[in-house]
């Protein structure tokens, strides 16, 4: 194509003058600033790490994480909450496996499609929103008070279970969704049930993205405070755990106890035990990323 | 097409070819999957049915009137005992307001980036650490809102005569929070905008800039309103943050450097001290436990809303 007279021989040398100049300018200026706005929150991720490992290195020793609380800083350890918290959530992935998992099959697969699916579906989408120290509030009412629980690890794994069914019920139903018909279908004209085609050909395939939503939910339900406070479990734990029936105080509730008190020493005991909190949910999450890049393309 | 029951469709086979007993246990074992279906509406039940039960008897004793008096304090440890659940609002509405004012900005400028401007292989490492932003939990939040901004950086720039529990040093780190909330709700409006719509702007001589401000942007909009809605929600149901970082002294104000209590943050106070059970203290925490309930389900459901509205527009 031969050039035009006065034109540039590359498109690329072409130059914009006056307004059209000055509007690509600003165009170009809002790239940078929109980065350094997006750099923000990592920036605040960034501090808030460095912060916390100045702060609270010097106090993890093994002492640390086999010592009992204490009124005295540099002897408060983690071991009652650290206990407390695996007992809790160990109870409450045996609890909230099997009915978040049955929920979403019955939703996906077996539930009438009628007006009271369209109720179950629209109250989970609700539930999740509901703020964390609700639930506390329910797990006080009923499971301590009501049921006479007491402030029990078996009422605090409820108050967790309940907190986290809709989310682990939301993303098994996406698993469950992500399985072709043609498998069902493939299934059923072979003469197997219903309930065996769930069983030998959905289940499987949805398991990856079953145990992510799980694994996210725990990680949460490691992390939640305010639900465990408001059912009791705000108290000075000196012995191990053995059963569900004991009083129990858990890892973050240990870091606010810490974070709360006056002195220097125990500002850095809750920043230590922060790195350990912080190390358990990000590997959580860690896990929970890597396995749905594992099976995103099965 | 992912539609539920559709693979279930069609001629039951296994009735013709399964016998009586193989059809008693399947019905058996879908019958216990909906009875697992039913403890979520038994949650929700038993949320409404605490919440008011446990409230009725607080409100024979001190009127609605007097509870949603704009005149009257929170004030139920000390006589005058008065319960004027405004105070507690108005903490709460503090915390919103400012947390907002810094999150929104911030949330929404990293969303255009991501959907507009980002490279594949940068928005591959950014996102993932914003959402990171979200799994931090709470209580860490709190120690980083109390002894990192009040006292490593509000305190030294503002002088030390504001208190050690105000509302800007917890709205901060409720507004880094809030980040991948915003941000994560608008991208996924921002993306769902048809490319016809940007491709006509950039063919008619626009910039980035103008196709993100001014046709991304109010495409996107009600997904936009949804992820604030949202984050209002969020703001409003967070304990530890304000709890730890913005004090425990109700106090009617908008004014950032104030201390100031939040429903939530009282709750967490009776929550900690054992309330004696039957007392007005201990009634009072369902009270403001169902105003709390109602504000946050009226700002998930407004939000829903939008999101199924930007759902049905494009996608």
């Amino acid at each position: 194509m031969a050039a035009l007279p006065g034109a540039a021989a590359d498109i690329r040398e072409l130059q914009a003058t006056g307004s059209v100049a000055r509007r690509q300018r600003i165009s170009r200026l809002s790239r940078y600033l929109l980065l350094a706005m997006s750099l923000l929150g990592v920036l605040a991720l960034v501090g808030l790490g460095i912060d916390t490992i100045i702060n609270g290195w010097s106090r993890l020793s093994l002492d640390f994480f086999t010592n009992y609380p204490s009124r005295f800083p540099d002897q408060a350890g983690l071991r009652s909450s650290l206990i407390g918290s695996i007992w809790v959530l160990g109870l409450v992935i045996v609890v909230v496996v099997p009915v978040a998992i049955g929920t979403a099959i019955w939703i996906e697969e077996f539930a009438p499609q009628n007006f009271f699916l369209e109720i179950v579906k629209l109250n989970l989408s609700n539930l999740a929103g509901v703020p964390s120290i609700i639930y506390g509030v329910l797990g006080l009412a009923v499971f301590v008070r009501f049921l006479g629980f007491g402030s029990s690890i078996l009422a605090g794994s409820l108050t967790l279970f309940l907190m986290i069914l809709p989310m682990t019920v939301i993303a098994s139903q996406e698993a469950i969704r992500q399985v072709p018909v043609s498998t069902r279908q493939g299934s059923l004209a072979l003469g197997a049930t219903k309930w065996e085609t769930v069983w030998s050909h959905v289940l499987p395939g949805a398991l990856p993205g079953m145990i992510t939503g799980v694994i996210l939910a725990i990680a949460r339900a490691a992390g939640e405070t305010a639900a465990l406070i408001m059912i009791g479990a705000f108290t000075f734990i000196a012995f191990d755990n053995t059963s569900i029936n004991d009083d129990f105080t858990t890892m973050p509730i240990q870091v606010y106890n810490w974070t709360v008190r006056p002195q220097e020493g125990f500002r850095q005991n809750a920043a230590a035990g922060i790195i350990v909190l912080m190390t358990v949910v990000l590997s959580f999450n860690f896990a929970a990323a890597i396995l749905r890049e594992r099976f995103r393309n099965d | 097409m992912a539609v539920g029951n559709q693979g279930l469709d069609g001629p039951d086979l296994s009735r013709m070819y399964n016998s009586p007993t193989k059809r008693m246990r399947e019905k058996a074992i879908i019958g216990s999957l909906g009875i697992a279906a039913l403890i979520s509406l038994l949650t929700t039940a038993s949320i409404v049915i605490v919440l008011v039960s446990e409230s009725i008897p607080f409100f024979r004793e001190v009127s609605l009137t007097e509870f949603f008096n704009p005149f009257a304090e929170w004030q139920p440890l000390f006589t005058p005992v008065q319960f004027g659940v405004w105070e507690l609002i108005a903490g709460t509405m503090n915390v919103v307001l400012w947390s907002l004012v810094i999150a929104v900005p911030i949330g929404l400028g990293s969303a255009i980036y991501l959907s507009e401007y980002a490279h594949p292989r940068t928005r591959s490492i950014l996102k993932p650490l914003l959402e990171a932003l979200a799994s931090v939990p709470t209580v860490v939040y709190a120690y980083f809102a109390l002894t990192f901004v009040t006292l490593d950086v509000l305190r030294p720039l503002l002088g030390d005569q504001i208190s050690v529990f105000n509302s800007l040093g917890a709205s901060v780190v409720m507004a880094v929070m809030l980040i991948p909330t915003i941000a994560s709700i608008s991208e996924d409006a921002m993306a769902a905008v048809p490319r016809e719509l940007r491709e006509g702007a950039y063919g008619l001589g626009s910039t980035r800039l103008e196709v993100a401000s001014r046709v991304v942007f109010p495409a996107a909009l009600s997904g936009i309103i949804a992820s604030i809605l949202l984050a209002i929600a969020r703001v409003v149901g967070e304990t530890m943050i304000v709890a730890v970082a913005a004090g425990s002294t109700p106090n009617l104000t908008l004014n950032p450097l104030e201390t100031v209590q939040t429903m939530t943050g009282f709750m967490l106070q009776v929550g900690l001290g054992d309330a004696a059970r039957g007392s007005v203290e201990y009634r009072s925490l369902f009270a403001v436990g169902l105003t709390l309930f109602l504000m946050t389900m009226i700002f998930n459901v407004t939000a829903n809303w939008f999101v199924r509205r930007f759902r049905e527009v494009y996608v």
